[in-house]
């Protein structure tokens, strides 16, 4: 793959917790304006491998590097968690929900927006003497958040809270929240967990506008094929954190190595299909 | 979940009101039996806690030393209302158990916005113009009341103390309440503002009105400085480490007698000025150059207008920090701090600012604590304070100022009205003290808030900012920080 289009680049990746191998020398890159899917099995790393990306774990070995359009790069291991955000604009979801709940749905996309408010706020002093300028910046940060409340369907919820609302929405306004910080990469873990099929195709819809509006590259994970498959430009699978492929949906659907990971093989046929697929497992 | 549930419904019933409990739902209907049983263990309980608390009272003996005398009649009357008490519960059909009541909430805790609640958002709205009113008109109210200034002099000083701690409350609502910091010495904040200004008065003889910025800065200085180490921790041990750091500063006062004073404290501070002329009977007093009789009862007044337009300050800076990025952000951080750090924010620079703000507001209140007693010392400033003031706030509903000011008003008043029930006596014989249980039935009335109102007087959350409709959000959606 030509790197000069990639927005993120992983390379020689490695997370370990004490003994074991989370994530073993991973290396992939994720295109410009692409969605890229990060799929396995349960316990593949999958997750591990996002929380290096956003900061919230720090690589034992590797480099992450995020090129910008105006050619800044951004060594994300390096970046304190905060900063991978607000400087070099990666955005990601949970898995499990982490909405502020008690905080109604519009103030969940107004925390999103906390830095570029700050800095209109001037630090909080012009905006606790209501400046005109910080009036202006709050009325145009609604209005994105209105923006964002129109694309996921919840403008009619916006002033409840955001624990009160069904569980598809919710994960529709984390997606919400997530774009608010303008993010050039935005990594979902697993946006369609625990949603009915027309939610599911719901999400293709708002994932594909992003990155058609926004032109936002994607990084997910997710189990749901029918996710994966319609919408993923690129596939990238993990088994016991190691990548076993890496490709178009159509290539990885057919490759052996792929359909061993997930549906699995007898037992006494374990040690010749990894011996064929040449995967080795971490003990 | 108030619903009264008679004793007859079938425990089947009942287990699907709450929730799916299954051990709520055992105890629910039960018998007369069982509600018997439970009346007998309740009393069986107090009897255990009455021997050790109630049973011996010392008394001079006729040779001079201490004799005990057993005092059962008074053991045996306690069991006996507990006991009565604890079977009306169960016949009235109230039958669920503390415990039972705290599972069943969690249970709920998903359930949307419960209508009944939102009645406690538009008490908010009427209540602040009402309190505001109040508290201006308090001092003539209490002067035509009591007829006479002299006269009304307890009820002022009340006032004082009350208004003290309502702005102790706000200023620690912002790092408990709405930061989701449990700050347990906050009171060190407090005495960093007594100090500074005593200090600053007393050495380099600057007035109230300068020294009274610099010990909020300070106080804020001491809480960064108290905030880098300890914003790593989380719940239980940051809990620990600020009620330490509480002791460390009283400690500090204590030992460093050449610039504290010691246990003795710090004497003759200067009182506070009429911004800059002092309320003294001489000419170039108060009340002759404004051409008024002198009294005392002038500077007593004014401190307790200082001490109101101070607390509304203080009440002022933290609605409007609640409508700003950085105020946002602290409830957000209160509500989920990775999801925080996930949307860019700088969780360790906005706990810092929390901390800060609420220790300059407890600054504040610390020099005018000091300007208003003129003598300070480190015993001013034990855990006991913290505690008081952290109780106004889980009391008052943590983030809301309505509630933090009934709270504080129900937590210092109360006790001072304990004084007044003479008319016990006619109940418990002569020798009772009423002033003697202020603390036990201040604990029951705690107990009992806490079974009924467990997320504080208002529990609600008014949103900080609306799109089209104004609603207030349940206070069982709204989580407590990390505390």
């Amino acid at each position: 793959m030509a790197s000069s289009d990639a927005v993120l680049e992983v390379e020689h990746l490695t997370m370990r917790f004490g003994g074991l191998v989370a994530v073993g020398d991973l290396s992939f890159a994720c295109r410009r304006g692409d969605i890229t899917a990060l799929i396995g099995p349960n316990g593949a790393g999958k997750t591990t491998v996002f929380n290096c990306i956003t900061g919230f774990y720090r690589p034992t070995e590797g480099m992450i590097s995020l090129r910008h359009p105006s050619g800044a790069t951004h060594l994300l291991e390096r970046l304190p968690g905060h900063a991978i955000t607000w400087r070099a604009k990666v955005a990601r979801t949970f898995q499990n929900i982490r909405l502020f709940s008690g905080m109604t749905v519009l103030e969940n996309l107004l925390v999103a927006q906390h830095n570029p408010l700050m800095i209109a706020s001037g630090f909080t002093l012009a905006g606790l003497l209501g400046l005109p300028g910080f009036r202006r910046a709050e009325k145009e940060a609604v209005e994105k958040a209105a923006l964002w409340l129109e694309k996921t369907g919840l403008v009619d919820r916006a002033d409840d809270p955001a624990g009160d609302l069904p569980y598809g929405a919710q994960r529709r306004l984390e997606i919400a929240r997530a774009m608010c910080t303008d993010p050039i990469l935005l990594c979902l873990d697993e946006p369609a967990a625990g949603l009915n099929p027309r939610e599911s195709l719901e999400l293709n819809d708002l994932l594909l506008s992003i990155r058609a509006e926004q032109g936002t590259s994607i990084l997910l994970i997710e189990h749901d094929m029918s996710v994966v498959m319609e919408i993923s430009d690129h596939v990238v699978v993990l088994d016991y954190g190691v990548k076993i492929a890496d490709g178009v949906p159509a290539e990885v659907r057919s490759d052996p190595r792929v359909i061993a990971a997930y549906l699995g093989v007898e037992d006494e046929e374990v040690e010749e299909v990894e011996a064929e697929v040449g995967v080795e497992i971490p003990a | 979940m108030s619903a009264v549930h008679p004793t007859s419904v079938a425990p089947t019933s009942d287990a699907a009101l709450t929730g799916g409990d299954v051990s709520a739902a055992g105890r629910r209907g039960v018998d007369l039996a069982g509600t018997l049983r439970s009346a007998v263990m309740a009393a069986l309980l107090m009897f255990g806690l009455a021997v050790p608390i109630l049973l011996l009272r010392t008394e001079q003996g006729p040779g001079g030393g201490l004799i005990l005398i057993p005092r059962w009649n008074l053991v045996l009357v306690c069991c006996g209302l507990v006991f009565l008490a604890r079977l009306a519960i169960g016949l009235l059909g109230g039958d669920q158990g503390l415990f039972s009541r705290a599972r069943t909430r969690k249970a709920t805790i998903t359930v949307s916005a419960d209508p009944a609640k939102q009645s406690g958002f538009r008490f908010a709205a009427v209540a602040t113009p009402l309190f505001v009113g109040a508290a201006v008109a308090f001092p003539l109210i209490v002067y035509l009341l009591k007829g006479g200034l002299a006269e009304s002099r307890y009820w002022i000083d009340l006032g004082i103390l009350i208004l003290t701690y309502v702005m102790l409350g706000w200023g620690l609502n912002i790092v408990v309440g709405l930061a989701g910091l449990l700050d347990l010495g906050y009171v060190a904040f407090y005495a960093v503002g007594a100090y500074s200004y005593a200090l600053l008065s007393t050495t380099f003889g600057l007035s109230f009105w300068i020294c009274l910025p610099l010990a909020g800065i300070l106080a804020a200085f001491w809480g960064i400085l108290l905030g880098f180490p300890v914003l790593r921790l989380r719940g239980d041990y940051l809990a620990i480490v600020t009620l330490a750091f509480g002791e460390i500063i009283r400690l500090v006062l204590i030992n460093w007698v050449d610039v504290t004073g010691g246990g003795a404290g710090i004497s003759s501070i200067p009182r506070v000025t009429f911004f800059g002329i002092p309320f003294t009977a001489g000419e170039e007093g108060f009340a002759a150059r404004f051409g008024l009789e002198f009294n005392p009862m002038q500077r007593v007044v004014f401190l307790y207008y200082l001490i109101l337009v101070l607390a509304l300050i203080t009440n002022l800076v933290t609605i409007r920090l609640r409508r700003l990025p950085i105020g946002r952000a602290w409830e957000a951080l209160r509500e989920d701090e990775i999801a925080c750090r996930s949307l860019g924010i700088n969780t360790t620079n906005t706990k810092l600012t929390a901390f800060a703000i609420g220790a300059m507001f407890g600054g504040f209140a610390g020099s005018f604590f000091a300007t208003r007693q003129g003598f300070i010392s480190p015993e001013s400033f034990n855990f006991l304070e913290s505690a008081t003031i952290l109780a106004i706030v889980v009391l008052g509903g943590m983030g809301s100022q309505v509630g933090v000011a009934v709270a504080a008003i129900a937590m210092v008043a109360g006790p001072e009205l304990l004084r007044n029930l003479g008319f016990l006596r006619a109940v418990f014989g002569e020798g009772f003290d009423p002033n003697e249980y202020r603390l036990l039935l201040f604990g029951l009335a705690m107990v009992a808030m806490m079974v009924w109102r467990p997320r504080g007087l208002i529990s609600v959350r008014e949103p900080s900012v609306v799109f089209r409709e104004r609603k207030s959000i349940s206070g069982s959606l709204v989580k407590e920080g990390h505390g």
